[in-house]
Parts: structure tokens; sequence; C-alpha cells
């Protein structure tokens, strides 16, 4: 039999019915779907898949399983790499990863691993089978550091990673977390639509299992100092606050009524859930006419939740031009599926309002020039090209820096201009003992990222904390 | 968790709640602000700190019941608990080298004055209170701003209770009267807020004022709080939410505080739907 030369698809709600509901948008694969999709991997020798893996998941192996019909295998070997799949298995940028590398995506497209990866994350936990036993978690127990406390600051990704693989070790491992829930990003940044929230609550019900305390509204820097946490016993610490301080652009009209920061919007939508308002208490405002500026994800999920909310034009204002958009080509897909209109190259001078609330965007044209540092034609402004766009929201979307609230609190953690925390290639700082990782080291990156750094700290703890032990 | 110990009606639609927080009660200073949450469904409210017991791990908000959530937070009793707390937020005011200080306190402005004129009267500063409310029976913490100010000018809109008049009008007679005022700090209303910092500023004597602006997380993540001062926009929650009085850009915070209007109605409304039912 010929190998099927294109991913098996996905199913996926229709776009006139989705952009109505908060409802995640494909189903998933079925078992067999799952089968025919698995049966194009080659099964290649040298692995490049598992490279291209920011945590070296072993695909291969993970994918034979499917095909031997042992689903809850499959899910121990993807685990032993990647503690959350149920969310990796959808937004992680796969194309620019794993599948990118596939040697099937030479000639046609490449094997799904990242669909393959959320079926048998979705599978297992369905089943119930997604935990390991009290017996198999007892053997990972390491005796020496049973007792000794790690603190995790932040329950995003790299936090939730960090405290998964510190418990495992046998540590008495405490998450602190500034917010009202877990989660991080996934909670307030990622809506329901693309990653469900049930999701997240299992995962964290998870780490909570393997003994790990969560402490909500506890915000480190103000609510406690990183030197209490020490004084309190904690003997090493993990910092994972990611990179939540909103850029704007800084032109005239910013603070106008009707402009918010990505994160404000989705905040507001997803953990305050003003998507269920009036039953929800917390309001969010989104009129007709929605401009986001900007072309990543974050962009991309302001625009389809303002589309969801009821807005009728959703526009991505963008300066540079339409290969150079940073969001996953998936969800650009879906965005125009749902009808978001992609103004490119052009860039907002300013914005104008009307009795308080905003009306216009101001916008000069741009047009590609030369190439610039980081290999993307730069947008050079085309000169008396101004115009107007009528809306009444505004949502910029143009990147956060780090949160300097913990940095500026706290003695003896180095940073870089941008504020991002100074880490050694073992992610420790250059404070003795305290170890940081994902968006507040490399800046807004991915999900898969943070995740890696929070288990390369884990182990160089756990190691340090080993040979100290020892001495 | 965040227990409600001792409740009490200081005027109809203020309240005043004692609640444990033993971390935040550590770490309190005069300034800092909390967020809170009543319940699941529940807004992020911000609230200042008006008291703090380090040794009982409690602190104390005082809250006028203005919409939905200070509505529903006032129903609370003691013994009942609130979802979520946390704090202490934003930057304490620093009272060092303030020998003579004026404090105005307009409305509910008063309970966010009051740990402030404690803290000044404490650290040795002489300390002018000015309290102003619309009438007599909406006076709160006359006893408590006794204690602690040198001076206390009570002020009503309708001259049933201390001075007939607004506070500015008691300001403008302080400022002819004392001499080496180092400090102006004035809380309430934006309009009351914008009229004292004109008034210091032909003076020339530093003003701080401190800020309501709308806020969600309350840790700079967000934005939504964020204003025009001297020229650049800060983050209340993260830089304020004191700031100089004569840099700060009141006619855009007013517009800000105005944006959800329509929908804090709905919100007020369709609770006491749900009251009657
Ligand atoms: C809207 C949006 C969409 C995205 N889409 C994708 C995607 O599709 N795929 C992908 O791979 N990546 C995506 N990303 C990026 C990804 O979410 C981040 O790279 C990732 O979440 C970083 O993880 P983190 O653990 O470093 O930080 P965060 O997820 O930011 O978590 C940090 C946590 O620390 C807490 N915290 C902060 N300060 C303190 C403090 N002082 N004390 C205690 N706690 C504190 C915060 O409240 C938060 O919970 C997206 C990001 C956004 C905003
Ligand atoms: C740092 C800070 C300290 C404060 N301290 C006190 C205090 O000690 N006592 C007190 O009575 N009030 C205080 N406030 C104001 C208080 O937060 C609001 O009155 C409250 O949030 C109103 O909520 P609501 O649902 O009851 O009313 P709503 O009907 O929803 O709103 C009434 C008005 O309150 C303001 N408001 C609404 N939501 C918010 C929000 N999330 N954040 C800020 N303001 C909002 C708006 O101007 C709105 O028009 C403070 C505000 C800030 C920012
Ligand atoms: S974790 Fe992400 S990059 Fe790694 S295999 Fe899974 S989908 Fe691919
Ligand atoms: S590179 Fe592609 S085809 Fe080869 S093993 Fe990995 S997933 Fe299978
Ligand atoms: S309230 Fe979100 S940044 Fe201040
Ligand atoms: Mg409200």
């Amino acid at each position: 039999m010929a190998l099927q030369k294109t991913k098996t698809p996905m199913r996926e709600q229709e776009p006139e019915e989705r952009i109505k509901n908060f409802d995640e948008v494909p189903f998933g694969y079925s078992d067999e779907e799952a089968v025919v999709e698995a049966e194009r991997c080659l099964q290649c020798k040298h692995q490049p898949c598992v490279e291209g893996c920011p945590v070296h998941v072993p695909i291969p192996q993970f994918i034979q399983a499917i095909l031997d019909g042992d689903v809850v295998e499959a899910n121990q070997i993807i685990k032993s790499k990647n503690n959350l799949p149920a969310v990796c298995g959808r937004v992680c940028p796969q194309e620019e990863q794993c599948e990118k590398v596939c040697v099937m995506g030479i000639k046609n497209e490449p094997v799904a691993i990242g669909r393959l990866e959320r079926y048998v994350a979705d599978y297992n936990m369905e089943k119930g089978t997604d935990k390991s036993s009290a017996a198999e978690l007892e053997k990972m127990k390491i005796p020496e550091l049973e007792e000794k406390k790690v603190a995790v600051i932040g329950a995003g990704p790299a936090g939730l990673t960090a405290a998964a693989d510190l418990a495992k070790y046998g540590f008495d491992v405490t998450i602190f977390e500034a917010l009202h829930d877990t989660g991080g990003v996934l909670r307030y940044g990622i809506p329901e639509f693309r990653l469900p929230k049930d999701i997240v609550d299992r995962e964290v019900e998870a780490i909570k299992d393997l003994g790990v305390e969560i402490r909500l509204n506890v915000v480190v820097g103000k609510t406690m100092t990183v030197d209490e946490l020490f004084e309190q016993g904690y003997e090493a610490m993990f910092i994972g606050v990611g990179a939540g301080l909103p850029r704007f652009l800084n032109i005239p009209g910013e603070n106008l009524n009707g402009v918010y920061s990505a994160n404000e919007f989705l905040t507001r939508v997803n953990l305050m859930k003003a998507f269920k308002y009036p039953e929800y208490k917390t309001p969010v405002v989104v009129g007709d006419k929605v401009a986001v500026v900007g072309a990543g994800n974050v962009a991309m999920d302001s625009a389809r939740t303002a589309k969801r909310l009821g807005a009728e034009d959703v526009y991505i204002v963008y300066r540079r031009a339409a290969e150079q958009m940073p969001a996953r080509s998936e969800e650009i897909h879906h965005a125009e599926e749902e009808g978001i209109e992609f103004k490119l190259l052009n860039n907002p001078v300013a914005i104008h309002g009307e009795d308080g609330r905003v009306n216009k965007m101001e916008c000069l044209k741009m047009k590609l020039g030369e190439k610039d540092d980081s290999g993307r034609r730069r947008p050079l402004p085309i000169d008396d090209s101004n115009w107007m766009l009528d809306v009444d929201t505004v949502i910029i979307a143009i990147g956060q820096n780090p949160n300097p609230l913990l940095t500026s609190n706290t003695k003896d953690i180095e940073t870089k201009s941008w504020g991002g925390i100074k880490v050694n290639e073992d992610q420790e700082t250059s404070r003795e003992g305290v170890y940081a990782g994902g968006d507040v080291v490399t800046g807004a990156a991915t999900v898969i990222k943070a995740m890696g750094a929070g288990k390369t700290a884990a182990e160089n703890i756990k190691n340090d904390l080993l040979n100290k032990s020892k001495k | 968790m965040y227990k409600v110990l001792k409740k009490e009606k200081l005027v109809p639609t203020i309240t005043k709640l004692k609640i444990v927080a033993p971390l935040i009660a550590e770490k309190t200073k005069p300034g800092n602000f909390i967020i809170l949450r009543v319940d699941e469904k529940g807004e992020r409210v911000p609230l200042t700190i008006a008291d703090y017991d380090r040794e009982e791990g409690s602190i104390t908000i005082i809250f006028q019941e203005v919409g939905y959530s200070t509505k529903k937070l006032g129903k609370l009793e003691v013994g009942d608990c609130l979802q979520d707390l946390v704090g202490p937020l934003g930057h304490h005011i620093d009272m060092e080298d303030c020998k003579k200080v004026v404090l105005l306190g307009g409305g509910t402005g008063t309970a966010l004055l009051y740990p402030k004129v404690k803290g000044f009267y404490e650290q040795g500063a002489e300390v002018i209170s000015i309290t102003g409310v619309r009438t007599k029976n909406l006076i709160i913490l006359e006893d408590e701003l006794n204690e602690y100010s040198d001076k206390l000018y009570i002020a009503t809109d309708d001259g049933s209770y201390g001075i007939h008049g607004f506070v500015t009008e008691i300001l403008k007679d302080v400022l002819k009267d004392e001499k080496d005022i180092d400090l102006v700090v004035a809380i309430g209303p934006v309009p009351m807020m914008k009229a004292v910092a004109d008034m210091t500023e032909e003076y020339g004597i530093e003003t701080i004022v401190s800020l309501n602006a709308i806020m969600v997380d309350g840790t700079g993540m967000c934005g939504a709080c964020r204003v025009t001062v001297g020229g650049e926009t800060k983050f209340t929650c993260f830089d304020g939410p004191s700031f100089d009085a004569h840099q700060v850009d009141f006619e855009e915070l007013m517009n800000r505080l105005n944006f959800y209007q329509n929908e804090e109605e709905d919100v007020a409304k369709a609770n006491s739907a749900e009251e009657v039912n």
C-alpha cells in the first residue's frame, strides 16, 4: 500500500458555527484515524524528529506503541520527557520543531506528530490511565532528597514542569503563584477554544497528586521575598514568572477607552471568564469593529476571541508582510476561515477618539526594504500614505517583556538590559541556589521551551542538592 | 482562609471588615492595597489596606458599597471567608523627612487616608487632617483621625456638622495660615484631588494623590490601570498608586474610570433581580 502523502485530517467545528461559541475548534483523532496517521511514520533510525523537539520526546517509539495498540504505553513514553502532552499536542508550534525536520516532510506532508501526541494524551485522560502508579512514583524517589524543601515561583508551564520533576525526585515542593489560579498563560492567555481549561485543571491535579503544594495569591517580591523563602528552609528555588509585562506602541491616543493590551483583553475573557458575563462579573467591552495590532499567536487569539464576543469586523493590523507573521500557520489559517481581515504592511501611528472612546486608528502604509538583523525584510514607511481605519476597539498585541516585580525586589539576581533574568546552561541565576527558566529568561517564547527549561532546572537542582548532602 | 474576624457598618453604605491575612499584615506599610475576590464568579476588587495588626495577623479594609462587588462584599458576615485575597500591592508612601503634613480625605477617601495619617503621626510629623463629606451622618473615622492628628478639620457640604463647605475651602485657609508645610496628601474623588493639586501648585508644595484606576491583576501584567503622569504612561498598581499630583492627567483618569459604566449598571440590576427571586 502506498503511503498517504498528506496528514490525516482532523475534524473540526465549521467556521460559521465556531465563531458563535468558545468550544475547542478541532475534535481530535478517533482511534482509527490515529492508526492511519501513525502508519505514515517511517520509523527512521536517526530520528531527526526527536532532535527537533525541544524536550526530545521519543517520537517514533510512541508512534510505534500506537500501532502496537498500546496507547497507555505510548503515553508513558511521551511522559518520560513531556509532563504536559495534552497541552503541547495542541499548542506546540510543531511546524517549527518536531514536524519541521520529519523525513516524511521532505517530499510530502510531515507526520502529524502533534495531533498524535494530543490523541495519546486525551485517550489516557479519558480512560484515567494517565497517572503513574504509587509504586512507580516511589521508585523514582531519591531517599537523600526527601524532606528537602524547594520553592517554585510561578505556576505557568515552566514552574509546573519544574515542580512535577522535583516532586518525582522526592523533594518537598511548594509552588507560589501570584494570581488566584494556576497555569500562567495557559490559563489567562490562550483561549478556551484552543486549549480547554479542564485540560489545564487535569494537568494541575496530576501535579498535586505528586505531592506538590500550590499556594495561590502569593506575589513573591511583595507577599514574601526570596530571602524569606530561604530563611523558611527552602534550599533551592526555581523562578518561572514569565514575561507578563505588556508592550504598548507609545503613540498618541493609546490610553483612550477601548484600547486594551492583549494581556488585559485575554485575562478578562479567560481568567475572569468575561465570555460568560454577566454570570461571571468581570466585564469586557468589544464593539463592532476591532483592530488587533500585531500578528503573533497572541494577536490571533485576541482577534478570534473578539469575533466570538460578537464583533462584526475584526482586523489584524501588522507592519510587515504575510510571510513574516510570527503566528503559527494553523492559527493564521483558522483566523482567516473565521473571517478575520488582514491589513498587512500597515503601521498604526495614532489612535483617535470621540468622547474619550476610540473611534479611528490612523495607519501609515509600509513597503518592504532591505533585510534587517533578524534576516527579515525591514518595513519602511510610505510617505504621506496615512489613512484611517474605523474602529471602536483596539487590542495591542506586540509582545511582552519580563515582569520586573520580582527582580526589582530581589537582590543579587542579575538581569539583562531588557529585563530577562541571566542564567547559565544549568538554568542557574547569579544567585546560588536560585534557578530560573521560561519566558522570564528568554522573553516571550513557547510552552515547550518553558517546560524544557523547567526540566533542566529541576535536574540541576537535584544534582546540586545531592552533591551538597553528600558533603 | 481569609476569614472575616470583625464587621462594622460605619455608615449605611460604608463597611469596615477585619480579615485574617497574616502574610499580608506582616508586610503592609501605609499606602499599600490588596485585591480580593468575594466568590468564584467575582471580580478582582482593589482596596486600600486601612489598618493592620501584625500580632493578630489581620488587615482591615473600609469600603463604600458602590456597585455589584462592593455590595456583595458588604454582605459578608463574621466567620465568612473571601474567595481570594492578595497583597500587599503597590508602593507604600515614603514618610521620612516630613515634619509637617496636610492630609485631605473626601468621602470614602478618608478611609484610604487614615493609614497615612496614622503613619505620619507615629513617625513624629505634625499632622493636619481635613476630611469632608456630604452630610453629617456620612462622617467616618472621626475618633481615629482625632487620635492621630494635631489638628482635625471636618467639612460637610450641607453644613450639618463642622465647617460648611468643601475640603478645598479649608485647605485654602490652611495654606494661607500655616508655614513650612512639607507635603500635602489628597485622596478622594478625582475632581477633589484635581482641585487640591491646582491649589498647592500655586504654593509650590509637594503633593501626593493616591489613584484609584481600574485594575485587574494588580501586579503589572495587564496595563488596565495605566495613567499618564508627567506625560508618561505609568501602571497605577506597579508604579503607584501614589503619584505626584502636579503631574497627573486627571481628565484621562476620570474618563477611564467611566469606561464600564453601562456594564456595571447592568450587573447591578441583574443582581437586584437575583435577590428578588
Ligand atoms: C495569548 C498567548 C498565546 C500563546 N500561544 C502559544 C502557542 O500557541 N504555543 C506556544 O508554544 N506558546 C504560546 N504562547 C507562549 C507561551 O504561553 C509562553 O511562552 C509560556 O506560557 C511561558 O511559560 P512560563 O512558565 O515561562 O510563564 P507564564 O506562562 O507566563 O507563567 C508565569 C506565572 O508566574 C506567575 N507570576 C508572575 N510573577 C509572579 C510573582 N512575583 N510571584 C508569583 N507568581 C508570579 C504568573 O501569574 C504566571 O502564572 C502564547 C502566549 C500568549 C500570551
Ligand atoms: C488602589 C485602589 C485602592 C482602592 N481603595 C478603596 C478603598 O479603600 N475603599 C473603597 O471604597 N474603594 C476603594 N477603591 C475603589 C474600589 O476598587 C471600587 O469602588 C470597586 O472596585 C467598585 O466595584 P463595584 O463592583 O462595587 O462597583 P462597580 O459598579 O463595578 O463600579 C463602580 C466604579 O468603581 C470603579 N471600579 C470598577 N471596577 C473597578 C476595578 N476593578 N478597579 C478599580 N476601580 C473599579 C469604576 O470607576 C466604576 O465606575 C480603590 C481602588 C484602587 C484602584
Ligand atoms: S512536545 Fe511539541 S515539539 Fe515535542 S514532540 Fe510534542 S509536539 Fe513536537
Ligand atoms: S522523522 Fe518523521 S517519519 Fe521519521 S521517525 Fe520521526 S516522525 Fe517518523
Ligand atoms: S492592574 Fe494590571 S497592570 Fe495594573
Ligand atoms: Mg464591578
